[in-house]
């Protein structure tokens, strides 16, 4: 688990240089190294399919915030927002103070050891026909929250395409 | 001599374009095709399928990819996605007695054809998801660019 800790590391680091480097280009580039560090921690907790889909979910975005953004964007960032600022300072801290009563009403970590999932991996095969087991959660247990992603999904694509339409926009 | 193209980038990544895009939009439709089978699913082929598309469009320019597959097709076939995965929700409704109901059985497992309904819940995952994310490319990086 030392390699894990080491990519963790990495990926604060470029999380912090992408919030906080003044120059667009590099925030973008270290936003890509962040994902690439979370595809290699999914790839050592042995989750192969999460892996690819992060890695190329990557590529596209990194594509589409490099062409889109960097270079036409006329917001100077060098000058701070102050009342921004202290308003979400004021909101992380009472979102905190509510996860840490909220964490003390949950189960341990791992509590009741693989419950569920001991049925998954005992009868998916049976029951499903497929010896994949995550496509057989995804897409026979689990078929109404795939749905509901996916529905998400299409929501944000209409989101977009009426966000960025030339007819019957003012400028 | 090859005359100098007017749009697009230069002629040596023009030809890696030409020989290497083809391959990845195969290797897309294999992932969603055998989504069951190996360790993917509808929407890592999905990206895969957009990608190849992305990457045709950032080497050669806007007009020749826009001629085989405009935003309009695009938009289409994402809605047509979205219609196939609730017709086959619905048709679970009246065959089974509830939503999702798999109708088909199970068939011989490690085939091609099996596993009940996976297969067409991918395809529609993957048209959803690809045609969706080069709509948002299109949309995102080219529409905005324009003087009108």
């Amino acid at each position: 688990m030392f390699d894990l800790q080491i990519l963790i590391v990495f990926m604060i680091i470029c999380s912090v240089v992408a919030v906080e480097t003044k120059d667009l280009l590099s925030a973008v580039i270290s936003i890509g190294a962040t994902g690439l560090g979370l595809s290699v921690c999914f790839l050592l907790l042995q989750a192969p399919d999460l892996a690819i889909v992060q890695l190329v979910v990557e590529i596209l975005v990194l594509v589409i915030l490099i062409r889109g953004t960097v270079n036409r964007d006329g917001i100077d960032y060098r000058r701070r927002l102050w009342l921004p600022l202290i308003v979400s300072g004021v909101f992380i801290a009472l979102f905190l103070v509510c996860v840490y009563y909220l964490i003390n009403e949950l189960p341990r970590f791992s509590y009741p050891i693989m419950k569920i999932s001991k049925t998954y991996i005992a009868d998916g095969f049976k029951q499903t026909g497929t010896a994949n087991t995550v496509v057989a959660i995804l897409l026979n247990y689990r078929l109404f929250d795939t749905f509901a992603g996916v529905t998400v999904f299409f929501a944000s694509v209409i989101g977009v395409l009426t966000v960025m339409r030339k007819i019957g926009s003012k400028k | 001599m090859i005359e100098e193209p007017k749009t697009g980038m230069n002629i040596i990544v023009k030809t890696v374009t030409r020989l290497t895009t083809g391959l990845i939009l195969l290797f897309g439709i294999y992932i969603v095709f055998h989504g069951h089978i190996l360790s993917e699913g509808g929407f890592a082929g999905g990206v895969v399928i957009a990608l190849s598309f992305i990457h045709l469009m950032l080497a050669y320019g806007r007009e020749i990819v826009l001629k085989k597959m405009s935003e309009k097709v695009s938009e289409l076939l994402g809605n047509i996605g979205a219609v196939i995965f609730i017709i086959i929700a619905v048709l679970g409704l009246f065959t089974g007695g509830y939503l999702f109901f798999d109708f088909f059985g199970k068939g011989k497992p490690f085939n091609l054809f099996s596993a009940g309904l996976m297969p067409l819940y991918n395809i529609a995952i993957s048209l959803i998801v690809g045609a969706g994310l080069f709509t948002v490319f299109v949309t995102l990086v080219f529409f905005r660019s324009e003087k009108k």
